[in-house]
């Protein structure tokens, strides 16, 4: 019996999405699954952008927090030494300091941050909001406005507050993140009124909303695997934006990237674990078809790169 | 590919002799074809029938044991390519790679690392499952020692014999004999010589070759020397590599029933960087590796991928976990604080995590919510107020505390009244809604 390979292909293709004006970063377009370059097409490598907050990283552990010790107290120099120093490819900036239980930043001051930051970096900037649903209604409109003409990508837009965001992002030229609860129906709901308000679908970035290694991570991974056969199988329009996995949120909050190796011997050092833990929650969501991570320790970045070279060499 | 029921019914003797239970042979046919009857049934059936069904109705990755007694593994048997499907079934195999060139040192640091890798993760013990010795030195009484060494430090750890040369796979099985070992690096060079030791000694064969079309070859000539047990090395090393042959390898076994790829794969993803190196033995637990070799095991590097495969390994369909009953967290007295969650593994294991770091003692009530999260559980309609009342008068808890004061979820405040309405002369006191703030919360009441 010979051996032939047996590949597939598909009828469906996943929308490329550009963003940035100077140094522009493309990822998606894809018409095979994650890394399938000897069945498909895989023109672009996923994105990583540099997560940056327009409030010091109290609260991010200490692993990742010393990273940008010196330059946490300022999202300007923040942003700068993400792309001078760590040479990222995009800087997604969350303004966690408008939420009502932060420092409920107003959104003129969020606009004043978007502004400066813009003014400071020349790679795609990411414009994430608080997570907190009329809040970013209000927050995510204004800062739209002020980045006009420069195709961010802004979010997210949840079922709750789609209406407001979408139609910012689309007046002011951005692309837009639409996030929903890991669930299938529920995604390609969203991105179905969204795209009926008359925001073109191939200018969406599907959130199916993240999860850590170890805190339902195979929840992700297989609503993103499930929406990729239907966005290439069932050649499904709606689910054919690319998708994105919100990485360095959801991994440096668990016990893994905090407990010492002296509480806890039976998990070894904590540095290692730490980047480790987001490293490979990442590596894991870019085999079940994430093209677009937020992610917070450059070795972490670094070592998913080098992961990618080796998937796409 | 499974038979039809017709085809089937051809192989059959078409007498309708009724002895299998069935009135005719189509009928047995058909039930055959769904699985619900076995072969045994017809007395009458040809040799050469049976020999065909047989081969039809094996699974189409063939299942294999490594190793023996407790620590034995469980391979192959897969049935789907994406686990939203159905569940994968046997989890991939960790083996840490010993070299015969290492010093003492390291060779006893590194069994020493596998002996005591097990660690309890939501209430599964997990470790690093095997040991693959390697002949680096092309010496085979170097080989022989370090086989000899490993058999008495590690007994009943699953071995893979790694090497191409049959001087030294011979010298270095022998404490492995009989124990299902795997006899790596049979080629189709060696493959004569190879097989007969591996016969000789009970061990699995593990093929090696340089891409599909000759590991076909390879294990069909392995194959009809009677060997049945095989695992597979398409020679695949680098990521691009192994996501492409792993992935044709499960698709040619399971799509297209293509017998001489239907086994086990081994993946070997020795790096320098050990970070690197999880990231791509990562790969091969999401995609389709039975074995992953990797050349250290550190400890915050088995529970990265001790997770990730017990992540990639569970029930799409049923959610882990644990057993509804009062846990006593510490040495709870009648005083101590009791407190309510679900039986989602998960939020168990997260939740009695944290009220052990706050070192109060308490109770813990965990409710069978069919383990759904609190949340989720409070959506379904699993985890409400006289659902919760049942279960507390149920316990038996009354009996043993003092107080009538029960701390729920903070997601889940809502609940409260309806509680204490079911509850009569018990108190609801709404606790912090994530769990690590239940430290804080818990010393603070303590104080
Ligand atoms: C994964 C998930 C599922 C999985 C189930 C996973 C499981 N085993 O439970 C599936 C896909 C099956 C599912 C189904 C449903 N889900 Co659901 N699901 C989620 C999701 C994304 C994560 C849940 C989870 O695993 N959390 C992690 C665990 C550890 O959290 P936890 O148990 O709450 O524990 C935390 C705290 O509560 C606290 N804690 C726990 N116990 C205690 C005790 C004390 C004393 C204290 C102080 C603290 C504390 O500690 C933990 C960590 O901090 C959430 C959204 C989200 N991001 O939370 C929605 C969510 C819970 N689901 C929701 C819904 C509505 C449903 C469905 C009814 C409908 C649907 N969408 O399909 C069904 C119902 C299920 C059914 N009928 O069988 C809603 C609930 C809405 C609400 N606020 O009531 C949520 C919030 C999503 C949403 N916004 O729509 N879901
Ligand atoms: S026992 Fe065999 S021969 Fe007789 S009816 Fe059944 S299948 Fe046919």
């Amino acid at each position: 019996m010979a051996f032939v390979a047996p590949k597939e292909t598909f009828a469906g293709k996943v929308f490329p999405v550009t963003i940035g004006t100077e140094n522009e970063q493309t990822f998606g377009g894809e018409n095979t699954l994650p890394f399938h370059a000897f069945e498909g097409e895989v023109p672009n490598r996923p994105l990583i952008a540099y997560e940056i907050q327009d409030v010091p990283p109290e609260d991010w552990p200490e692993t990742v927090r010393k990273v940008y010790d010196a330059v946490g107290d300022d999202p300007v120099k923040w942003a700068k030494f993400c792309q001078d120093e760590l040479k990222a490819k995009a800087i997604a900036l969350r303004l966690i300091g408008t939420h009502p239980d932060n420092k409920d930043l107003s959104a003129d001051d969020a606009a004043k941050t978007v502004s400066d930051v813009l003014g400071a970096v020349n790679v795609p900037l990411i414009i994430l909001g608080s997570n907190h649903v009329e809040k970013d209604s209000e927050v995510l409109v204004k800062v739209a406005e002020v980045a006009k003409g420069k195709n961010c990508v802004i979010g997210k837009a949840q079922e709750a507050n789609y209406k407001t965001i979408a139609a910012a992002a689309m007046a002011n030229g951005h692309k837009l993140i639409a996030m929903s609860e890991l669930d299938i129906n529920l995604s390609k709901q969203l991105n179905i009124l969204i795209t009926q308000m008359g925001f073109e679908k191939e200018r969406l970035i599907t959130d199916p909303m993240c999860s850590a290694l170890g805190y339902g991570l195979e929840y992700t991974y297989s609503v993103m695997e499930r929406i990729r056969l239907a966005a290439l199988a069932q050649n499904d329009p709606v689910m054919q934006p690319p998708m994105m996995a919100d990485v360095g949120m959801y991994v440096w909050k668990i016990k893994e990237t905090q407990a010492s190796e002296e509480t806890l011997p039976e998990w070894g050092g904590l540095e290692e674990r730490a980047i480790m833990w987001e490293a490979m929650t990442a590596s894991s969501l870019m085999l079940s078809g994430a093209e677009f991570l937020v992610m917070r320790h450059p070795k972490a970045v670094e070592l998913v790169e080098r992961f990618v070279d080796e998937l796409m060499g | 590919m499974a038979l039809t029921g017709v085809e089937i019914f051809k192989l059959l003797p078409k007498t309708n002799c009724k002895k299998c239970g069935f009135p005719t042979c189509l009928a047995f046919a058909m039930k055959l074809a769904q699985r619900q009857a076995s072969l045994d049934a017809c007395p009458d059936v040809s040799e050469e029938a049976k020999k065909i069904l047989g081969e039809a109705s094996a699974p189409p990755i063939r299942p294999i044991t490594f190793g023996t007694g407790d620590k034995a593994v469980k391979m192959g048997e897969e049935t789907v390519l994406f686990r939203h499907e159905k569940k994968f079934v046997n989890p991939t195999v960790f083996a840490l790679e010993i070299k015969d060139t290492e010093a003492d040192d390291v060779i006893e640091a590194k069994i020493n690392d596998v002996v005591t890798s097990e660690i309890n993760r939501v209430g599964q013990l997990l470790r690093v499952d095997s040991i693959c010795i390697t002949n680096e030195s092309g010496d085979a009484g170097k080989f022989a020692a370090l086989a000899e060494k490993v058999a008495q430090k590690a007994p009943d750890v699953p071995v893979i014999v790694a090497t191409e040369s049959p001087e030294a796979a011979e010298a270095a099985i022998k404490p492995f004999s009989g124990k299902n070992a795997i006899l790596y690096g049979v080629t189709d060079a060696n493959a004569d010589k190879m097989v007969e030791i591996a016969k000789a000694n009970k061990a699995i064969v593990g093929a090696k070759a340089d891409g599909l079309e000759a590991l076909s070859a390879l294990t069909e000539k392995i194959k009809s020397t009677g060997v049945e047990d095989i695992v597979m090395d398409s020679g695949a090393r680098k990521a691009s590599e192994l996501l492409e042959h792993n992935t044709y390898i499960r698709r040619a076994a399971l799509k297209k029933s293509f017998k001489p790829l239907g086994y086990p794969v081994i993946n070997f993803v020795q790096r320098d960087d050990s970070m690197f190196e999880a990231l791509i033995a990562g790969l091969g637990v999401t995609k389709y590796a039975s074995i992953v070799v990797l050349s250290s095991a550190e400890k915050w590097k088995n529970l990265a991928l001790f997770t990730l495969r017990q992540n990639i390994y569970t029930d799409p369909q049923v959610p882990m976990q644990v057993e509804q009953k009062i846990y006593k967290i510490g040495e709870p007295t009648p005083d101590s604080p009791l407190i309510i969650t679900t039986n989602f593994s998960l939020t168990y294991f997260i939740v009695s995590g944290e009220v052990e770091n706050a070192k109060v003692p308490a109770y813990l009530a965990v409710m069978d919510c069919e383990g759904l999260s609190v949340l989720t559980a409070w959506a379904a309609g699993k985890f409400t107020g006289s659902k919760i009342a049942n279960f507390i008068k149920e316990s038996g808890i009354e009996n043993e505390i003092n107080h009538r004061e029960l701390i729920i979820p903070g997601y889940v405040a809502i609940l409260s009244g309806a509680i204490e309405e079911k509850l009569e002369g018990w108190k609801v006191t709404v606790g912090p809604r994530e769990a690590n703030a239940l430290p804080a919360f818990l010393r603070s009441r303590a104080a």
